[in-house]
């Protein structure tokens, strides 16, 4: 056997070291490819009719009220009866606006969207038509990369609707929602890292494949939480949609759209949810694997069409929680939103990827117990040093703000134009009315003491 | 290539559904001249006169840029060392926390000087 031949061996291997599993993708016929890309398409639409109604349906539950129920069996129909509405609205193009990126915007936020899904398993390999095929449509050894890809170009649609708007709500409504995005994009990409780290591959179909022993958002908890947390600002979903921010930028970035333009806006929010929804179900829930218990007493639970029924039963509940979120969590402030994404999410995350990288190797190299124990602990104590550290200085923080803003108070009771502000005193008699003067609040108001519930619910 | 091919395929139709429904958009809707409703919008009153490329905005939002992408790229650098963390063992750990020292320099940098902080 010459060198050469050796060589090229190893390069086969290699070549086939490098890309093991992809056997099954890139060879489906074409007509296959279209049917598994229509139907993706398909469901994508009719997961953000459905999503957008059942967003209105679950939060008008949750606040006591009914949400539509007109149109179609239950209110099933609504938003297709509101697109239908909104595709028949003047599309209007306000005179300012640079034309051409602002036409181009809601195509460049709208079209990654649906790529995105095409590497996101929802089954094994099922016999379709007679073909056998996974019931996904590719799979790369970046997949999970061409995720973060795609949600990247989807920040510059919506940047480019801001600025082409050439008007001050939609510039600063497309600023805050690009630099929220990019801040919870560094979050969410490190929080993948424990996962490649346990699942040793970045293609989509092997790390559910890695979860078969047990799934990763048990294994690695806080990266799971973190997950859920950057998912849900990544797509300017409530409590995190400081990008619409109704109450202070009118409709944020997408002031100046209207009719079919804002609703490919709309649609590629709420594909977007669908894809960082499956995305955390293929990463962290096990896919489209069966809940344990189940596989106990029914092998046959992973096979065929079955894991499929499994990843929607996940799949919906990961966007109920989207909705659950909203109705139960106000909005933020912009600095608390960049605070939990900067101070807070990323030096977590550096810490936990440590703590796991270094337990991981410690494992490999066969470290014996009592020093993975000692490292385990080390980790506990400075994650509680950290923290306690942290809550002392909030506590001082606030204990500074509250004697500063004591102060101010004093000062404005003394001299009413205290601060340069000619105001009249605030203790002053109220003109032309017989209501006495408010007490000044000193401070912040004491925590009320906890009364009984059922005194303050009255009438109904 | 046969791999990419299909995501080029349900982005196509993405594309076709996108253009149709904007033509469509387009095409369905009245058109009713007004003046008022050509100018951008700003709760009714005239609009401010906005200078080309929009002006001049806080510089939080640079800082932040920058910030994203040291830390992207950080990100960049970790995705393959995380996967091949099991062949690069006791070398490739202490190598990646070095990496991961210098860059909290930097980030422990822009903290203590207020860049991460939003009034």
């Amino acid at each position: 056997m010459t060198p050469d031949t050796l060589d090229a061996r190893a390069g086969h291997a290699l070549a086939a070291a490098a890309e093991p599993g992809f056997a099954a993708f890139g060879t489906d016929p074409w007509w296959i490819t279209l049917i598994k890309a229509l139907v993706i398409f398909v469901f994508l639409m009719v997961c953000v009719i459905l999503m957008i109604m059942a967003d209105r349906k679950v939060m008008g539950r949750m606040q006591q009220r009914h949400g539509p129920n007109r149109f179609g069996p239950w209110g099933l129909l609504q938003s297709l009866a509101d697109g239908v509405k909104l595709s028949l609205k003047e599309d209007l193009i306000p005179r300012k606006v640079d034309r051409v990126v602002y036409i181009a915007a809601p195509m460049i936020s709208a079209i990654p969207a649906f790529m995105a899904f095409s590497v996101i398993p929802v089954g094994p390999e099922v016999t379709m038509f007679g073909v056998q095929t996974p019931l996904q449509l590719t799979d790369l050894p970046i997949a999970v990369l061409l995720v973060l890809a795609t949600a990247s170009i989807g920040v510059y649609g919506i940047v480019l609707a801001g600025w082409a708007s050439q008007s001050p709500y939609p510039l600063l409504g497309g600023l805050r929602a690009s630099a929220q995005v990019i801040s919870y994009e560094i979050a969410m990409g490190l929080s993948f890292v424990a996962v490649f780290i346990y699942a040793g591959t970045l293609s989509t179909s092997e790390i559910v494949d890695a979860q078969r022993p047990i799934w990763f958002a048990v294994v690695l908890f806080p990266s799971f939480v973190i997950y859920l947390i950057t998912m849900v600002g990544e797509t300017n979903r409530l409590p995190f949609d400081l990008a619409e921010g109704e109450g202070e930028l009118v409709g944020g970035f997408m002031t100046e759209y209207s009719s079919m333009k804002f609703l490919l806006f709309f649609l590629a929010e709420y594909v977007n949810m669908v894809t960082v929804a499956a995305l955390s179900v293929t990463l962290f829930l096990g896919g489209y694997l069966a809940p344990p218990p189940i596989t106990t007493f029914w092998a046959g639970a992973n096979e065929g069409w079955w894991p499929v029924l499994w990843w929607l039963l996940k799949f919906l509940a990961v966007m109920f929680l989207f909705i659950w979120l909203r109705g139960s969590l106000p909005r933020v402030r912009y600095d608390q939103l960049m605070q939990l994404g900067w101070k807070l999410l990323i030096p977590v995350q550096l810490v936990w990827i440590t703590a796991v990288a270094v337990i991981r190797v410690m494992r490999n190299e066969g470290a014996p117990p009592v020093a993975l124990g000692a490292v385990i602990l080390g980790f506990f104590v400075v994650t509680l040093a950290a923290l306690a550290a942290w809550s002392r200085a909030a506590d001082r923080r606030r204990a500074a703000e509250d004697a500063e803003h004591a102060e101010r108070i004093r000062a404005l009771r003394e001299d009413p134009m205290h601060g340069g502000f000619p105001v009249p005193p605030m203790d002053a008699p109220h003109y032309g009315s017989s209501v006495p003067a408010e007490e000044l609040r000193s401070a912040r108001p004491a925590p009320t003491p906890p009364t009984d519930k059922r005194e303050e619910v009255t009438g109904a | 290539m046969e791999l990419y091919a299909p995501i080029f395929v349900l982005g196509g139709i993405g594309a076709a559904f996108v253009v149709v429904s904007m033509i469509a958009g387009s095409l369905l809707g009245p058109k009713r001249y007004n003046r008022a409703k050509l100018q951008s919008y700003e709760c009714g009153i005239d609009p401010t006169p906005q200078p080309v490329g929009g002006g001049r905005f806080t510089i939080k939002y640079y800082l932040t840029a920058m910030l994203f992408i040291v830390f992207d790229i950080e990100v960049i650098f970790l995705v393959p060392w995380a996967v091949h963390l099991d062949a690069l063992g006791v070398f490739g750990l202490v190598a990646m926390v070095l990496f991961l020292v210098n860059v909290s320099i930097a980030y422990a940098y822009e903290w203590r000087r207020g860049g991460l902080e939003w009034e």
